[in-house]
């Protein structure tokens, strides 16, 4: 079986069939040949949930072939129950974007798909990936898809968004790099992780190790205070592209976390550890508030992206079962929840072409249908039991408070910013009588539009009314981790 | 008594030398201005050279000829091979465009290419320093008359002129340092220097001095801080095809000499020279980028860009003797061989790109030239961005594994001072990345000035995608060709 292989592979051949054969004048047959190819990586996914053995740790579905003999790169892959749901919804989301791009994309819609399903089969490799280098490769290539996503389909300040997107996130993987060849010299010459994790380190090593990671990953998460790229990006970004880039592309930097930095620097992790919290904390509060004076809905979201990673990494380094295992269903519902926020803000930019929040107002009177979809993503987005954004952040907050009272205080007073700034852009937008014209001649959204919220909404309501099929894969995963993360490493 | 072993070591050389002059006269009969005839003749012959190089490398053998005059080992037959595929490669993207600008007529061009490919092979294959000298001067007169083949434009004159004398002075310098070499060691052999180096009788001052000007010649020749003034005028006056030729194959045939000399010849002087290199290697990343970043014509983008990969095959040579260990040896400079081969491949397919979009009295070489390629032609647009991330060493385009292996060789000695020289320059390769990213930008997000498509002849079409292609492909499966230059390497070492 190599069902790993055609999840990460179906999507980039079906790209690159695409890019090569389509043409404007065909974009309807180009539109759904992007949707089959889409529904049909999602579904190569599936077997992988329900082949799934629950109670082992070990890596399930692993494939391995030499890759680079000279310098033994294999081309390595596995999942366990940390990442599989990653792989998922990253497929899951692809379907959602592709349809959401439906009408919307006219110019070059060959490239626009293909990118789409390339970056897709990228995405799940990186979350597949067993090998140092492998993980590199793909983790760096996704930059170039975003970068011409951004770029060709963003709004008016799209190409210094563009730029600063991949040169920011270029110069922290550059020092990881640096970090990998470290380790396979360390390592007699071996890219593998699971290697890497046995390796034994000296503290300084560690420590150096750490904060090349800490580069890398942190910007991408991305926590504070290297999160400025996050909002400019996601003003410019077409609607699409802000919905991939939030759901998953997030992801993959506190993935990074939980399989590099903390297995690998498990002492450093240790040490370090109150610097993350710190800085998780400053993240949720600090940048809450800040989300709450925005006046672009866009930037408001993104601001909240940041928060609500913040409580991931929180999640990861108080190092309990229940807070790492709370960091990462944080991270399947914020794949979820902000990809229906932004999805839900391209539906009213798509009619009205603005993202200012003043510039609607009683959104409810015209739009009732989409105004229903777009309270649950509210409510999910502040964390209304109930919602996907509950769990996560529930039980993040509850490990927080065993860790240290204050702590857990502090994050959960964030929780009162998270729906102070979401119900009041909220109530600005959608409530109240209808603002101005623009708003009164609005449509309600058609049956296309319906099916992309409707699919995340049933997601959204499905995890936070029965997470246990997300909690019961991670477990003795997240065990096993915290089990190597508690041993020293020091040599 | 010249033995017959000596002459099958030299094939490659013999049938090339016997055609181009078949070709320079068979020219002379041909009445077709785009010269159709005497350009598949050279294809040909070009394609004999290089599958009988290719063979040889495969045989693997290594033989000296002519009484240690040259060599021929799996190394330089590689080289070579490459080098005779980049000249085809780069005569048939630069045949359209010297037809349009009148440059076929007379036939020198093809000619002349194949007497610098010769230069080349000749660089290539010696093993005493005159005929590495000889081989050099071939391949620099040839380069100078190519340059100069537009010689009513003024640009290209004036680049010629610059290229003429800051070339005849590095000759002068590699000259010089070599006949140092030779009265401090009193041969001209390459084997035979190191064995005089290595017994360790001759003066150190008298060595180190001589290999100052080595150094100082071969990185004129290479193009690196502070010996690379002429790289940007000649890239920029030069006609693009001639461009191609001299930014191309060459730098094969410069990494060649460099590794016969400094590694085969004054290896026990490792230290010093690596040093040396260091230093040319933190110049040439630090200014090579930084002034890419100024540029507005690609041509000079590609010079200064150019001069910042060269430094980082110095950070791959000079990572090979630790502590006067050469146990890393064979994995720096494979290292360093990787690089410059995907380097030139890299290359050959964005000049290629420009000179496709050039037309007949309209030069395309203003990065602002080059404004909505995308909606233009896609398929041009996406080998140049291929080639641009390439270079800008993103993964999986072949240029990461390039910079990868180069870090890895530098990373493994173990040594603080390398491992910060390769935060060095990772930090330089983002500075990089911003002004091939510019590239790519200007065709992907700008709209095009110019609605007309781009059209070009079958030949054209096909090499350059099959070029682009490779870029990439090497990106995904990149084993074959590492494990290829760390033979070679490993097998010239051993001898």
């Amino acid at each position: 079986m190599s069902l790993l292989s055609l999840a990460i592979w179906t999507p980039i051949l079906f790209g690159v069939v695409l890019l090569a054969l389509g043409r404007d004048e065909q974009a309807g047959a180009v539109r759904w040949l992007a949707l089959v190819g889409a529904v049909v990586s999602f579904l190569v996914t599936l077997p992988l949930y329900g082949g799934f053995k629950l109670d082992t740790a070990a890596m399930q579905f692993v494939e391995k072939g030499v890759w680079i003999e000279r310098f033994n790169v294999n081309y390595h892959l596995g999942v366990d129950g940390i990442s599989l749901w990653f792989v998922l919804l990253t497929a899951f989301i692809n379907v959602v974007v592709v349809i959401a791009g439906w009408e919307v994309i006219t110019r070059r819609v060959n490239q626009y798909m293909g990118a789409f399903l390339i970056l897709s089969g990228l995405m799940i490799g990186v979350f597949c990936a067993l090998d140092g280098m492998l993980f590199y490769v793909f983790f760096e290539a996704t930059l170039i898809p975003m970068y011409l996503i951004i770029g060709i389909w963003g709004g008016p300040n799209k190409i210094y968004a563009a730029f600063k997107f991949f040169l920011y996130t270029l110069l922290g993987s550059l020092l990881m790099l640096v970090a990998l060849i470290f380790l396979y010299t360390k390592s007699g010459g071996s890219f593998d992780l699971a290697t890497w994790h046995k390796l034994p380190l000296s503290g300084t090593a560690q420590s150096l190790l750490f904060f090349s990671f800490f580069a890398a990953f942190a910007v991408k998460v991305p926590m504070w205070p290297v999160h400025t790229w996050l909002p400019d990006v996601h003003v410019e970004a077409p609607t699409g592209g802000s919905a991939v880039l939030a759901a998953i592309m997030l992801k993959l930097g506190a993935y990074g976390f939980l399989r590099f930095s903390m297995p690998i620097a498990p002492d450093a992790s240790r040490e370090w550890a109150w610097l993350i919290i710190a800085l998780s904390l400053i993240a949720v509060i600090y940048v809450g508030l800040v989300a709450m004076v925005q006046r672009d809905m866009k930037k408001l979201v993104a601001y909240s992206s940041v928060a609500h990673m913040g409580f991931v990494t929180l999640g990861f380094f108080i190092f309990s079962d229940i807070g790492v295992s709370g960091g990462i269903v944080q991270m399947i519902a914020h794949g979820f929840v902000s990809a229906a926020m932004f999805l839900s803000i391209g539906v009213l930019y798509d009619r009205v072409h603005s993202r200012e929040i003043a510039s609607y107002g009683g959104v409810v009177n015209t739009m009732p249908k989409f105004t229903a979809f777009a309270l649950l993503f509210a409510m999910a987005n502040c964390g209304l039991p109930g919602t996907a954004g509950f769990v996560g952040e529930w039980m993040v907050i509850l490990g927080a408070v065993k860790f240290n009272f204050w702590i857990g205080f502090g994050a959960a007073t964030a929780l009162i910013f998270g729906a102070a700034y979401t119900l009041w852009m909220f109530k600005r937008v959608y409530l109240g009588p209808v603002a101005n014209d623009h708003v009164r001649a609005l449509k309600d959204i058609n049956a296309r539009e319906f099916l992309t919220l409707g699919l995340l909404a049933v997601a959204v309501l499905y995890m936070g009314i029965y997470p246990k099929p997300f909690t019961d894969v991670m477990n003795v995963s997240v065990a096993e981790l915290l089990k190597h993360v508690a041993l020293s490493k020091l040599n | 008594m010249i033995d017959k072993a000596s002459w099958i070591a030299v094939y490659p050389e013999i049938v090339l030398l016997v055609m181009a002059c078949v070709i320079a006269m068979t020219d002379l009969f041909v009445k077709n201005p785009r010269r159709t005839s005497t350009y598949v003749l050279t294809l040909l012959s070009l394609g004999v050279v290089a599958l009988l190089n290719g063979l040889y490398a495969q045989g693997g053998q290594t033989i000296y000829a002519f009484g240690n005059m040259v060599v021929s080992d799996s190394m330089g037959n590689w080289l070579k091979c490459f080098a005779t595929i980049a000249v085809m490669v780069t005569l048939v993207y630069g045949r359209p465009y010297a037809a349009d600008r009148d440059m076929l007529r007379g036939g020198e061009l093809f000619t002349l290419a194949m007497f610098s490919l010769l230069g080349m092979s000749v660089m290539i294959s010696g093993n005493n320093f005159l005929v590495i000298y000889l081989g050099l001067e071939l391949l620099t007169l040839s380069s100078y008359a190519l340059v100069a083949l537009r010689r009513d434009n003024a640009n290209a004159t004036e680049a010629a002129m610059k290229y003429f004398v800051l070339g005849a002075m590095a000759s002068g310098f590699l000259l010089y340092g070599l006949s140092m070499m030779y009265g401090a060691t009193g041969s001209l052999d390459v084997n035979a220097v190191f064995k005089a180096i290595a017994s360790g009788q001759i003066k150190h001052q008298v060595l180190v001095f001589g290999l100052v000007f080595v150094v100082a010649g071969l990185a004129f020749k290479l193009g690196v801080v502070p010996f690379h003034m002429w790289i940007p005028d000649v890239y920029q006056g030069a006609p693009t095809a001639v461009t191609l030729l001299v930014a191309g194959a060459p730098k094969l045939a410069a990494f060649a000499i460099v590794i016969r000399l400094l590694v085969e010849g004054f290896l026990p002087l490792a230290f010093d020279w690596q040093q040396m290199l260091a230093v040319l290697a933190i110049a040439s990343l630090l200014l090579g980028n930084l002034a890419a970043i100024a540029q507005t014509n690609l041509k000079r983008m590609l010079a200064y860009s150019t001069i910042s990969q060269m430094g980082f095959v110095l950070l791959g040579l000079m990572a090979g003797v630790v502590n006067g260990n050469t146990l890393s040896a064979a994995n720096a400079y494979s290292s360093a061989m990787f690089y410059m081969v995907t380097y030139v491949l890299t290359t050959l397919a964005s000049f290629g790109v420009i000179l496709l979009l050039a037309r007949e009295g309209f030069e395309s070489e203003e990065i602002a030239d080059f404004a909505g390629l995308n909606q233009r032609s896609p398929l041009y647009a996406g080998v140049m961005a291929v080639c641009m991330f390439s270079l800008a060493g993103i993964p999986p385009m072949v240029g990461f594994y390039a910079k990868l292996s180069v870090l890895q060789a530098l990373i493994s000695s173990g040594q603080g001072v390398h491992i910060a020289l390769a935060v060095f320059a990772v930090m330089m390769s983002l500075i990089g990345a911003f002004y091939y990213l510019r590239v790519v930008k200007v065709m992907y997000f700008d709209e095009p000035i110019t609605a007309t498509t781009v059209s070009a002849p079958m030949d054209v079409r096909a090499v350059l995608s099959v070029n682009g292609a490779l870029v990439l492909l090497l990106g995904v499966v990149p084993g074959g060709l590492m494990s290829l230059c760390a033979n070679a390497i490993v097998q010239m070492l051993k001898t």
